[in-house]
């Protein structure tokens, strides 16, 4: 049995008691848990208070009034943000406006419980955050022993992947219903469409298998002395019916051989995932142009494309897992979000940095370095 | 012969987007489509629908939440339905259908983004009926 310490900041003495009386006995236990959970529930009637307790000892989980005499909830709940403490907020209100809502939510609350609350409901909240408290403590094991695995990724992931799936069932369901009549012409856009998205799905499901390959750590890399001129070349040629359809030219520079010790298969990765978004961001007649060079110290991979280019803003977050630029000129690119964050983890293996430079509508740089004496993984 | 009711759709996903788009028109009304939070709010600063149907997950995974707020807030008679996958989905275990809950977030409605037409069709009727 393990006991979580919650502590409860309400100034009405009614909810302190009754929230102590109902978890008193009470008890979360799911069969994938490897124990149950129980709960020590300590009061503070302020803010200030509050936060001298919290200080003297870290509750697991706060339940937060944020109507209170002195400071206001929402201030509590900065301050465990600026410290950085690791506590799960719930938010006990009776009037939630939504800035309210919406300033809490991104200060971190992980959720909220209406005023008055029915014992149940308070139960229910608080059987949720102990999932969540042992999933994070999982996580942390996993963590430590080499393995992990991101709840967050997960999340994102299952809507990624049933977004595909929504989309083809709803355009089934149209042509169940014989939603345009009888002609099975009429279908053509909706069929073209369904082959689209299953396209998506496959490619999601193939940048998922790199990803995982990257984020879990391969069984085994093979890291050997290989010339990456092949492999850019290797990948420009893979690329080459895509670059003929929209009319855009490739050129590969550098020396004939810039040979590294590096795994092929990861190098092959980092090249197509460039040189297919130099391509699919560029504009119709564009070039890219992919340089390799080699100093005492790096290798450096430069592959600079004439496209739509992108905002600061934009830069800061491409690197993320899933994310895409949405914008009128991408809206009928597609892509899984995943590439860049792929190449981007298989570079920091290397030890190596990625860069970007980009104007919109001018083009974009991205600039691999990749040390030659690192300490090999 | 009364002029069509319009209703505004919102989504991200183009093909939900458009499976949408013809399903209401089906039903007699007229639409106008926008696939982000910054694109309706363009929208909205030219035209008044009679309803909206607002995705929850666009740009962020609370856009629909605060485009129903902005929304109530410039034309708080026009009835909104918001279309969700699951509850789960937005990280929060808000329980859509909870009173409470509807309270703040303000929507008319929520629906499951897989309902059947008829239903949707009955929903939208009722809703413009209400707020007539």
């Amino acid at each position: 049995m393990s006991t979580l310490k919650i502590l409860v900041i309400d100034d009405e003495p009614g909810i302190r008691s009754g929230i102590a009386r109902i978890l008193r006995n009470f008890r979360v236990d799911y069969p994938f848990m490897e124990e149950a959970f129980d709960f020590e529930v300590r009061e503070a009637s302020t803010g200030e208070i509050g936060i001298e307790s919290i200080e003297k000892e870290k509750p697991d989980i706060l339940l937060l009034d944020n109507k209170l005499p002195g400071i206001q909830g929402i201030e509590v709940l900065e301050h465990i943000r600026r410290k950085q403490m690791n506590i799960i907020v719930v938010m006990i209100t009776s009037y939630a406006s939504l800035e309210l809502a919406v300033k809490a939510t991104s200060d971190g609350a992980y959720d909220f419980i209406p005023k008055p609350f029915t014992p149940q409901e308070l139960k229910s909240s608080i059987e949720n955050i102990t999932k969540r408290v042992f999933l994070k403590k999982m996580t942390n094991k996993l963590q430590e022993t080499g393995k992990q695995i991101r709840f967050q990724f997960l999340s994102v992931l299952s809507h990624e992947l049933k977004a595909p799936l929504n989309s083809i069932e709803g355009y089934l369901g149209l042509i169940k219903d014989r939603h345009e009549g009888p002609l099975l012409e009429s279908y053509d856009f909706m069929i073209d469409r369904m082959l689209d998205r299953v396209k998506g799905m496959r490619t999601l499901i193939l940048d998922l298998l790199d990803f995982t390959k990257v984020e879990l750590g391969k069984g085994k890399r093979d890291i050997k002395l290989i010339n990456l001129m092949d492999i850019a070349r290797m990948a420009v040629d893979t690329m080459r019916p895509y670059s003929i359809q929209k009319d855009i030219k490739i050129n590969l520079n550098g020396k004939e051989a810039v040979n590294v010790m590096a795994d092929a298969e990861e190098m092959e990765i980092i090249f197509n995932n460039l040189i297919s978004n130099a391509i699919k961001y560029n504009r119709e007649g564009g070039t890219v142009d992919c340089t390799l060079h080699k100093n005492e110290e790096c290798v450096e991979i430069l592959v600079e494309d004439t496209g739509i280019g992108m905002s600061q803003e934009d830069i800061s977050r491409i690197f993320d897992d899933f994310v895409r630029i949405k914008s009128e000129k991408t809206r009928n690119i597609t892509g899984t979000g995943l590439g860049l964050a792929i190449v981007k983890k298989l570079i920091e293996n290397y030890k190596g940095t990625i860069e970007v430079s980009s104007q919109p509508d001018q083009g974009s740089i991205f600039k691999v370095k990749l040390p030659i004496d690192r300490p090999c993984l | 012969m009364t002029t069509k009711k319009t209703i505004l759709i919102v989504d991200d996903d183009q093909d939900y987007l458009y499976q949408l788009k013809i399903r209401v028109e089906s039903f007699g009304f007229q639409t106008i489509l926008a696939e982000s939070q910054k694109e309706a709010e363009e929208l909205l600063e030219k035209t008044k629908p009679d309803l909206a149907i607002l995705d929850l997950m666009m740009e962020n995974e609370d856009s629909g939440f605060i485009l129903c707020y902005k929304m109530k807030k410039k034309y708080p008679e026009v009835p909104i339905i918001i279309a969700t996958g699951v509850a789960a989905e937005t990280g929060l275990s808000f329980d859509l259908n909870d009173e409470n809950n509807r309270k703040w977030i303000k929507a008319d409605t929520f629906l499951e983004k897989g309902i059947r037409s008829e239903k949707l069709k009955q929903e939208i009727d009722k809703l413009l009926t209400s707020h007539a």
